[in-house]
């Protein structure tokens, strides 16, 4: 008795120091150990707080390991076909063009069943922020190989390595966006070091504060990690990442209109 | 405001009451032959007026993701196309229709399987009664046969779609979208300024979040979800039948055709009796709900029915499940673009007296 009265000592408003942020529920996540998807929405869930925007956001989710993000994000939500995430947003948008809209999605979706719909969409420069993790692979059907797989890579449906001469090489699509005039703010960044979350925190909070300026897509890119189907344990998948994926995929900024003004002068 | 009295094609009614009645959004991609709802709205700029969205998507898929997209915010959206492009957007009819999400889908119907032909055609009717994309659902299916009904009926889609939370589609063809008629058009109406409870509009402090989709993993759930379309889908059947008779009250056989077929068939009537025979036509109004119970009830009284489509025999299903074995029920049909004549109707008719 006298240690529980003790918690309760310490369970004090003046000793807190760290707490759910109110936009996340309190339902628990469904992902994998070491996975970043987890990581990424509660940076979501914070900014989205911190800037005082859950009365005005409505976010997309995908089809993906991520499907059901609208359960941990205490935000209107709608649930998407795989890959049309940019065209319920550009509709959403353009409908409602004071609110804050979001899509949240994954490589598979994004890059190679929603090609069409990214790239359209950030080509009409819809002022809306699109989240896009990468990972390399397809999570939730069981690691099959994705757009963004990289070559030599073993997947479920590359068992002997991604062949670029039959399977293709791996889609960039972050480079290929940052090359449209309607993008605004484009982004690389990951989630596997504090270090990294707060940058990647920084640029979420920049492309939501570039939004509010109606000047184009910001598309911020996460690379990230499958531990389960990299079959790998999370530090493993980690250093794995970044011996591999980060050369492929370099983190860092494609297109920021701050840094172009200054280069400019 | 008056009505106002036009001289219009089927297509540029629809865009113009589009307009008219409020509607929040249309977005679309061009395919013959119903370009003109999009050349039109885009001319009309409407964005200026009433402050609606017009967009040219990249593709019918993303058209239709638009409107899944806008009719989950509560907003009356629309889209349209034709038959190619239709098949390209049942995958966001299915995910409209099992979000419960109101919105008016227009299609101008043309010859197919494939990429088809231009012309005008009613073989897109199993489609559009019987699902069309995955899953057990059913849109509320509206058969204008005028240019006036393709004006009336987008106020009376709206008006369905968001009374019953389901997908509404008008089931036009190329001859009523392309010919012009005169058309009184309603008075401009307000967009609405109503926020549907269960639209995502940015959740304020004053109510839980609120979610569109379509998604449920627990089988019990899914049942339960499944079985509440079912009962709306029996709530629409007892409530949204709508057909015309033309001549029925004496008739010894009868006509069923909807659209383009039933301008026909009106003629046909006319000529068949102009020669003794007395012929009568339903016009199915709503395919789906169907007429059933009327059919079932001329069934008494009349000897045969032909289902006069411009398909290899669609409707005609449903007919027949309707007389359930009470009379003989034959199907005439022309395909392939081509429009029935009056004359080949009655030739058709006798031939089924005399065999009969």
């Amino acid at each position: 008795m006298a240690e529980v009265t003790g918690i309760k000592e310490i369970i004090k408003p003046e000793n807190l120091v760290y707490k759910r942020t109110s936009v996340m529920t309190d339902e628990t996540l469904h992902y994998c150990p070491g996975c970043g998807h987890g990581t990424v929405h509660r940076i979501l869930a914070e900014i989205i707080d911190e800037e005082g925007l859950q009365s005005e956001t409505i976010g997309i989710t995908p089809v993906g390991c991520s499907v059901f993000l609208y359960h941990y994000l205490d935000i209107d939500s709608q649930e998407a076909a795989h890959g049309r995430a940019p065209a319920l947003a550009t509709a959403i948008k353009r409908l409602m063009p004071e609110k804050f809209v979001f899509t949240y999605q994954g490589d598979g979706d994004l890059a190679a069943i929603g090609t069409s719909e990214t790239i359209h969409a950030c080509n009409r420069g819809e002022n809306f922020l699109i989240i896009f993790i990468n990972n390399g692979i397809y999570g939730m059907t069981g690691g099959q190989m994705a757009p963004t797989t990289l070559p030599g890579m073993k997947s479920s449906t590359s068992p002997f390595g991604r062949d670029v001469k039959t399977m293709g090489n791996p889609l960039k699509m972050t480079d290929i966006v940052a090359t449209l005039p309607g993008t605004y703010y484009v982004t690389r960044q990951s989630v596997h070091t504090p270090a990294n979350v707060r940058k990647t925190k920084k640029a979420i909070r920049k492309a939501v504060q570039y939004q509010k300026l109606n000047k184009g897509t910001c598309f911020v890119e996460v690379v990230s990690n499958c531990p389960s189907n990299w079959k790998m344990t999370p530090v493993q998948a980690n250093k794995w990442m970044e011996e591999n994926m980060f050369p492929f995929y370099p983190l860092g900024d494609l297109k920021d209109p701050e840094k172009q003004s200054t280069e400019q002068k | 405001m008056e009505r106002e009295l036009r001289l219009m094609k089927g297509n540029e009614a629809v865009a113009e009451a589009a307009i008219r009645a409020g509607a929040d959004g249309y977005f679309g991609y061009p395919i013959t032959p119903q370009s003109e709802i999009l050349e039109y709205l885009m001319g009309a700029n409407p964005m200026e007026t009433t402050g609606m969205v017009v967009l040219q998507a990249e593709s019918e898929v993303a058209a239709i993701n638009m409107v899944y997209g806008g009719a989950g915010c509560g907003k009356k959206v629309m889209t349209s196309s034709s038959s190619p492009g239709i098949s390209l957007k049942q995958e966001g009819i299915t995910y409209i229709a099992g979000s419960e999400l109101p919105c008016l889908i227009v299609n101008v119907v043309r010859g197919g399987p494939g990429l088809g032909t231009i012309q005008p055609a009613q073989s897109d009717y199993f489609q559009a009664v019987k699902g069309g994309g995955h899953g057990d659902y059913h849109l509320i299916v509206l058969a204008p046969a005028s240019v006036q009904e393709m004006a009336d009926f987008v106020d009376l889609g709206f008006e369905l779609a968001f009374k019953y939370r389901n997908p509404v589609m008008m089931l036009s063809d190329g001859a009523i979208g392309q010919m012009m008629e005169k058309v009184w058009l309603s008075p401009q109406k307000e967009r609405s300024k109503t926020v549907p409870e269960w639209a995502t509009t940015g959740k304020p402090p004053t109510r839980e979040r609120n979610i569109i989709t379509s998604l449920e993993l627990n089988p019990d759930n899914q049942e339960k979800f499944n079985q509440k379309l079912v009962e709306k889908y029996n709530r629409i059947r007892e409530n949204e039948v709508r057909f015309e008779e033309f001549q029925c009250s004496d008739a010894d056989y009868l006509l069923v055709a909807y659209g383009t077929s039933a301008r026909i068939c009106q003629k046909s009537v006319q000529l068949a009796r102009g020669e003794g025979l007395k012929v009568g036509l339903l016009r199915p109004i709503t395919l789906f709900p169907f007429p059933s119970k009327r059919l079932s009830e001329l069934a008494e009284k009349v000897s045969l029915m032909i289902s006069v489509e411009m398909s290899a025999g669609q409707m005609v299903e449903d007919v027949l499940l309707s007389v359930n074995g009470k009379v003989p029920v034959y199907h005439y049909g022309r395909m392939g673009g081509i429009v029935p004549t009056p004359d080949e109707v009655v030739a058709f008719l006798k031939s089924k007296i005399i065999g009969g």
